[in-house]
Order: C-alpha cells, then structure tokens, then sequence
C-alpha cells in the first residue's frame, strides 16, 4: 500500500468520507492530505471521552403539552434501549431529563461554555413548540436567544452568515418539515462553502429540528427527511434515540466545525426519560452504538426506531430464541461503516430500518455498503423495513410505519433464509 | 355581478334577490354605528324599541356607511365608503358565519374528544373574511390559503359535514379523509384549499391567476395568507411575478396579529402589510365588517379584472382562539384584548345588529336561526363520528395518477405488482 492509499484509508475510515476517488486521484498534494489526515486523527484521538456508564430509569409516557403532536397518541413507541455508556468521567452525577429537557440542558451549557453561542428560530424566545428552549432567553438576554420571523429559507442563510463569521450559531426548524423551504440553503451554501472557498470559509452552524412520526402529524408534521441531507456531502447528520444522546450529540454538533443538521425525535420529547449526566460532554459524531449484542443477525436503525428494533429484538429472543445485535448508527453521516460491517461479519444477517420511505432511504445506502465490504460473510440477503413509498399518511400513519410486527417478521425471515 | 353566494345551496329560498349592487338604494342612511356600546346592550335596547313591529321584507335595503379603506399607489376615491345591503343579504351573511362559528366550535370539542387527529386550526373571529371574499367575487374565480381552511371550504358551497368528516377522518370527507383538517379542497368551486407549508401558496395563487388570464378569461385569483406567513420569502417572488406580468391576483393577507404566538410587531419591518407589495398596489380593509370586506374585495377584483396586475390586499382580523386547538391562545396576549375585541368588533354581532336595527329580525327570530342551524351542525357531528375510515389500500391511493384502468400506482408501477420500479404497468 502506497503512503497515499493508506493515508486515504485512514482518512476515509476516520470520518467516513464517502465515495472517496480513487488514490491515484489524490496523488499531487498527498503531503497535505496527509497532514490532514493526521490532524484528523489526533482530533479524534483527543475528543474520544473514557466512557462511564449511566443508570437508565424507567421509561414513562408524559402526555400532555404545547404542541398537538406531544398529546396522547396512538403511536407507542417501545422504549428500551439496553446499557447505557456514555461521556467523560467528569459529569458530576445525574439527573433525570426527558428529551426535551436534555436538549435545552445541551443548549444551557454551549451557551454557558462559549460566549458566541446565540440560538435562535421561530418562537424560540419563548421556549419554541416543543420547550427545547425554555428559559434561555431570560438567562441569556434577547441578544443571544431570541424568535425570528417565518421565514425558514431566511433562518438557514442567516445561520450560516453567521457561523461564516465565526460565530456559534444555533438555529431551530419548528419541524424537519418546514427544513425543505430551507433546503436550497443548507444544500447550496452551507454543505459547499467550505470547498467552493478552498477551505476560507466554513458554515459550522448547528440547525435543530424535529422529526418523525408522533402518532397524528400528518403530512408536514411528521416527515424524516435526513437522507436528503445525507445525499449532500459537506454537510452531518446526527439523530439520537434518548435524552443522554441528544445532549452528548448536541453538543458534540455545536463544537463541531462542520454544518451539522441535528434531527430530534419529536416523539421522544416527553416519552424517552433517562438519568443524564448533569455536566457537560459530548458524545462523538461518526460513532455508532451497539444497543444490545447479539450473534445471530445485526439489526441497524436511529432515532425512536431503535426503540422499535430492540421491541423486536426482545419478541425474536423471546419467541425464537433468535439472538440479535442493535446498533444505533446515532450519526447518520458520516455513519459508522466499520462498526456496522464489523457486526454483520459476526452475525451474518442484516436488517435495516428507519420510518423514511423505503426508495433513497439511507437503508439503501446501508445495505449497499454492508453487500460490498461484507459480502462473503453474508448468509441471507439484506432486509429493509422502512416507511413506503407514500407521503407521510394522516388516516394511514398506523400502516405506513416500520412498526414492532414488521420488523419482527423481517428479523424471522432473515434468520430463516 | 353574481354573487358566489346566490348559488349556496344552504341559502337558497331566499337567494333570488340578493344581488349586491343591482338593488335600488332605499331606507335610512347611516345606520353604521356599531361598534362603540356593548352589544349586548344595544340588542336589548333595539329589542324593547319595537316589541311587536312586525318584521321588515327581506328584500328591502338600507345603506351603511363602511369602516375607512386604506390605499397603497391606488386611488382611494375610487372605493366606496357607503354601502347597500338587503335583509336577505345580511341574513345570508349572519347564517353562513353563524354555521362557521358553530362548526369550528364542535370542530374544538371533536378535538378534545380525540375524534380530531393531527392538527386543527379554528376561524373564530375571522368569519366575515371568508364571507365578505365570497360576497364579492364568484367560484369561477381561483381561491387558495393555508392551513386555516375551514371556514372557506363552506363559503367554497361545501358542507358541514364534508368538513367535519374530513377533520375526523372518514373517507366522506371532503379530501377522502386523506388530507385531514389542514387540507380541504373544493375542485368544482375552483377552491384549491388549504397547504401546510406556511407561504406556499403565493406562487400557486400567482399561477392560478396566470392560467386566468392566459386562457382570456376575467377570473381573477385570491392567495390568502396570514400576517406571519407575510414575511415568507415566496410571497415576494410571487408579488414580482405577479406585478411584472400585471397578473389577476389578490395577495390577501389575513391580518389577524398573530403568527402563532408572535405578534406582527415582533415579526414584520413593517405592520402596515397593505404598503408592503411595495411597487404593487394596496388595500387595507377592515376584517372584521362583512360589508367592508365584500366591498373591499369586489373593488380590488375589478382592478384586477382590468388588467392592472395584483393588489396586495390586508384585512384587519382577529383569531379569538389559541393557534391551533392544543394552544391556549393566552401566553402571548391578555385576556382582555381577546374580550374586547369579541365585545367590540365581532363581525357576527355587527351583523345581528344590522339586522335588528333595520327591522329584519328580532333577537327572537334570530335564535331560531341559531337553533336550526345547530342543528344542522350537529347532524353533521354524528355524520362525521359515525361514518366509515378509508380503507387501509388508500394508503396507495393518489401517490400518483392512477393506471388506465384506475389502480394505484407507487414508484411508477402498479401496487398490484408490488410497486417495484421497472415492473411494467
Ligand atoms: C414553512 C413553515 N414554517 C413553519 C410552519 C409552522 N407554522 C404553522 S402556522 C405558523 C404561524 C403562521 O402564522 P400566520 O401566517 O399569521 O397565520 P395564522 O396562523 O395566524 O392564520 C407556523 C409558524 C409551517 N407550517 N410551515
Ligand atoms: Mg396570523
């Protein structure tokens, strides 16, 4: 292996850049790549917290709240998300936090810890639909937390003015489906302004939305858009599954130097309560988690449908003593190649599911990555249980979702082929 | 002109005289004073004035002076600042926007019971928009708005029940109990109904109002949109379009103080939303007076009719309720700004008074209006409860343009072929 190809390698493992060219490609300039890639690894080396574990309590349901979609709905999500490891040893214990409530904990400390942070978005002076942002703006002043007109495509571009300008900006979507009159923004300038610029510029901005189905949301209200965002090089994608996640991946987001579009399960705002670390720690981007071990077939998802994966999981075991592995791939792109590949190489078996339709989902991309790097430990083809082809249902939701069923189903027929 | 409305079914008997306009002006002038004292008071003072007078022809008219017009780079000469209504005009009037308030009421409680699902915005307060719109211009002419589309769907000529069982639902809803409350249509009344993306419907207005005029017709096309949605970067792609190509537009913006809990003050440069088409021209209206509204609007179609491009117009309304149903309505304003404007500019109560004071109805009379047509409404609540869900294959349905033989089609095959793409339809 030349020093070029390893370096490419390396620098393609470190942070999943994918669809790399070829080494020959990279020929001239190899010393910079180089440099970089080292650069890259002794960042990564110095970010990579010593994990401790923390104590999950019992999941319960809260309904009730601002927004419709957080009333009680038909939409049971299963939560259980196995052991918990997370952040650096220094947390100083924990407390109990919803989802929501992480969320605006995250946000609390990136605008304690750097002076530049300011968020902002529509109503979020006052707390924004879903509470994210409750009380910020008392304790920081309108200054750095403050409402913007409707204006989402304005919100984005502004954002990334900002953050171009070495600012820590922090913007709020009221939901991942009002992201798309912002799109042109995220895909045309945030995700190439640091490449069109030859690396002079950068848009590090850090745009929170809600996404995900919630029971009644209907046809904007519900949508998980992140493979359109994922299909955008030079942009991340992050979507955590609990309360722990979402403030070590948010803040992670923050500090990251890149646009990171940070995808907030809405259903889990009020249902996923787990015991948080209080302090502050980031959880790295580019890494998955394995949820729960397993030997017999690798079950890959994100978001509130982990929680459904390990639901399945558990009736597998419990009904054919099936033995499954669940990874939360936790940052959607770059996604973690290795830790997937490493575990169908183990199991042999690979389901992946996430409530996006099924066409140009990142579930493709998953199993076409697995199908290369793993093919010859493959004992059953790659299953995909995804939302269908269809918009987002209102009357449908309940036969339109990857639910508990159909992934059991999709775990008994990969086992048995 | 033909009124949109002497074609309402629900109104039908006593349509054959009320044509705006066309009536000879008589009665008293002046009438207009009806804001100021509470009307409460005024309804029991008219009431004991004459006891047993008994009830004016409906097809009798009186002249009212209109709340003021405001004008952008449009000459307000031109705008009337009296008008004459018929008592079965104003009849008309308070029983569509009675049926509206009574609806949306039953609309909140359907919510509350859990017969409602995804999100629900109410019109209270804002009837006389959707109405003064429908006295004034005809379905041929294009309508679309946003997400708080109730109300239109029923000036539109639809019914309470293809409303309400479309909120609930049921496949008799008026979209196949597919879109749910944010999304009622009315194709054959060319009302193109409610879009859940806030601002969309600029450019589709603008384009409705493109086909009107490519196609040498005199429609014109009405975008409604709220203050809020005002600062959404379409709506002034759509203004430029429109203005450059001196389309038939109204670019309406319902003016109603709030874009969720954001006061306009706190969102928009400039509050003056009729000035903010900039080269285009502007009306203010007052939201809350049907006449005004009717009058307003049919003023502003004519300019548009004659081909001097769009008019960006505002009417001054007022939501009473939260946003939508899980929002109190309470965090972002006082209580007794909601109390006063219900006490002092409630377009329903202007009408009731109207039609009181000019002898057409007494408070009597008109109770048996309300009662009839909750009735009415509350036929269409056991409709919407009690009739059938779609079935679970309508899922597939309307993805995209069915096959020729009618089945659904996915990904561009048939979903009886598994909707796999490359399978041959
Ligand atoms: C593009 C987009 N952004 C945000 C939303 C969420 N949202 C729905 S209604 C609304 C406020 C709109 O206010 P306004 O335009 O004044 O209309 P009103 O509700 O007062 O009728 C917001 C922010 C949305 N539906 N679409
Ligand atoms: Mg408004």
């Amino acid at each position: 292996m030349t020093l070029v190809s390893a370096v490419c390698a390396a620098a393609s493992r470190a942070v999943c850049l994918r669809g790399l060219p070829p080494p020959w490609l990279l020929a001239t300039g190899s010393a910079s790549v180089a440099a970089w890639g080292r650069r890259r690894a002794a960042q990564q080396a110095v970010t990579a917290p010593s994990p401790v574990s923390v104590p999950e309590q019992p999941a319960s349901k809260t309904p009730g709240g601002v927004a419709d979609v957080s009333t009680p709905s038909s939409v049971t999500i299963p939560l259980s998300t196995g052991p918990l490891t997370v952040g650096s040893a220094d947390t100083g214990g924990t407390r109990s936090m919803n989802l929501f409530t992480a969320v605006n904990d995250a946000l609390r400390i990136a605008l304690e810890a750097d002076e530049s942070t300011v968020v902002f978005g529509e109503d979020v002076a006052f707390g924004g639909v879903f509470r994210c942002t409750q009380d910020l703006r008392d304790e920081f002043g309108p200054d750095r937390v403050f409402n913007t007109p409707l204006c989402e495509q304005g919100i984005a571009g502004f954002a990334i003015g900002l953050a171009a300008s070495g600012v820590t900006a922090v913007a709020e979507i009221q939901f991942a489906d009002y992201s798309l009159p912002a799109y042109d923004q995220l895909a045309n300038e945030a995700a190439k302004f640091r490449f069109r610029s030859g690396g002079a510029y950068a848009a590090g901005l850090t745009l929170r939305m809600p996404c995900g189905a919630v029971g009644h949301g209907g046809l904007y209200h519900s949508q998980s858009p992140e493979a359109l965002y994922c299909a955008t090089p030079g942009l991340k994608v992050v979507m955590p599954r609990d309360p722990v996640r979402a403030k070590g991946l948010l803040l992670a987001s923050i500090r990251d130097a890149n646009p990171v579009i940070f995808m907030e399960p809405k259903a889990l705002y009020r249902a996923s309560v787990t015991m948080t670390p209080v302090g502050d720690y980031e959880i790295p981007l580019g890494v998955a988690e394995v949820v729960r071990h397993g030997t017999d077939v690798t079950l890959v998802g994100w978001g509130a449908q982990v929680h459904v994966l390990c639901a399945a999981a558990e009736r597998a075991t419990a009904e054919d003593g099936i033995s499954v592995e669940v990874l939360d791939l936790q940052t959607l792109c770059p996604w973690d190649i290795d830790a997937v590949v490493a575990s169908v190489k183990r199991t042999g078996r690979l389901v992946v599911s996430h409530e996006a339709p099924l066409s140009g989902g990142l579930g493709g991309e998953v199993a076409a990555t697995v199908a290369a790097d793993a093919f010859l430990s493959l004992e059953a083809p790659v299953k995909r249980v995804c939302g269908w082809d269809t918009p987002f249902p209102l009357a449908h939701e309940k036969y339109y979702l990857p639910n508990v069923e159909r992934c059991l189903e999709a775990i008994k027929e990969t086992v048995a082929f | 002109m033909l009124s949109a409305f002497a074609r309402h079914a629900a109104t039908g008997a006593r349509q054959a005289a009320a044509t705006p306009r066309a009536m000879s002006v008589a009665g008293t002038p002046g009438l207009m004073s009806v804001t100021g004292m509470r009307f409460k008071s005024r309804m029991a003072a008219a009431e004991e004035a004459k006891p047993d007078t008994p009830l004016r022809p409906l097809e009798e008219t009186e002249t009212y002076d209109l709340p003021a017009f405001k004008t952008h780079r449009m000459d307000l000469g031109g705008l009337p600042t009296s008008t004459t209504a018929s008592g079965a005009q104003l009849q008309e009037y308070f029983e569509s926007m009675y049926r509206m308030r009574r609806m949306e009421t039953k609309a909140d409680e359907l919510y509350m019971t859990g017969h409602v699902r995804g999100f629900c915005h109410l019109y209270n307060g804002q009837e006389a928009v959707a109405v003064g719109v429908e006295a004034a211009v005809s379905y041929e002419d294009y309508l679309i708005t946003a997400y708080r589309n109730h109300c239109q769907q029923l000036a539109r000529g639809d019914t309470v029940e293809a409303v309400l069982s479309e909120l609930t639902g049921r496949v008799t809803g008026c979209s196949g109990g597919k879109g749910g409350s944010m999304h009622l249509y009315k194709p054959e009344n060319r009302y193109f109904g409610g879009n859940g993306i806030v601002g969309a419907q600029g450019p589709l207005g603008t384009g409705l109002a493109f086909a009107a005029k490519y196609q040498g017709t005199k429609n014109v096309a009405i975008s409604m949109f709220g203050d809020g949605a005002a600062n959404q970067g379409q709506i002034f792609e759509a203004l430029n379009m429109a203005q450059l190509w001196r389309l038939p537009i109204m670019f309406m913006c319902e003016n109603n103080r709030y874009g969720m809990g954001t006061s306009t003050a706190r969102a928009a440069a400039s509050g003056d939303f009729y000035t903010r088409g900039d080269y285009a021209a502007g009306l203010y209206i007052d939201g809350m007076n049907v006449l005004a509204v009717r009058e307003g609007i049919a003023y502003a179609a004519e300019r548009c009719r004659s081909g001097e491009g769009p008019v960006y117009v505002e009417v001054d309304t007022y939501r009473y309720k939260g946003h939508s149903i899980s929002d109190q309505g309470t965090g972002y304003r006082t209580t007794d700004e909601v109390q006063s404007m219900k006490a002092s500019r409630d377009p329903i109560d202007q009408v009731k008074t109207m039609l009181v004071d000019g002898g057409w109805a007494t408070l009597q009379s008109l109770k048996g209006v309300e009662r009839s047509l909750r009735k009415e409404v509350d036929a269409a609540v056991k409709f919407a409860t009690e009739a059938p869900q779609p079935p679970p294959e309508h899922l597939w349905k309307d993805v995209l343009s069915p096959s020729a033989s009618g089945e659904s089609v996915v990904r561009g095959t048939l979903v009886t072929k598994g909707g796999k793409v490359g399978t041959p339809l």
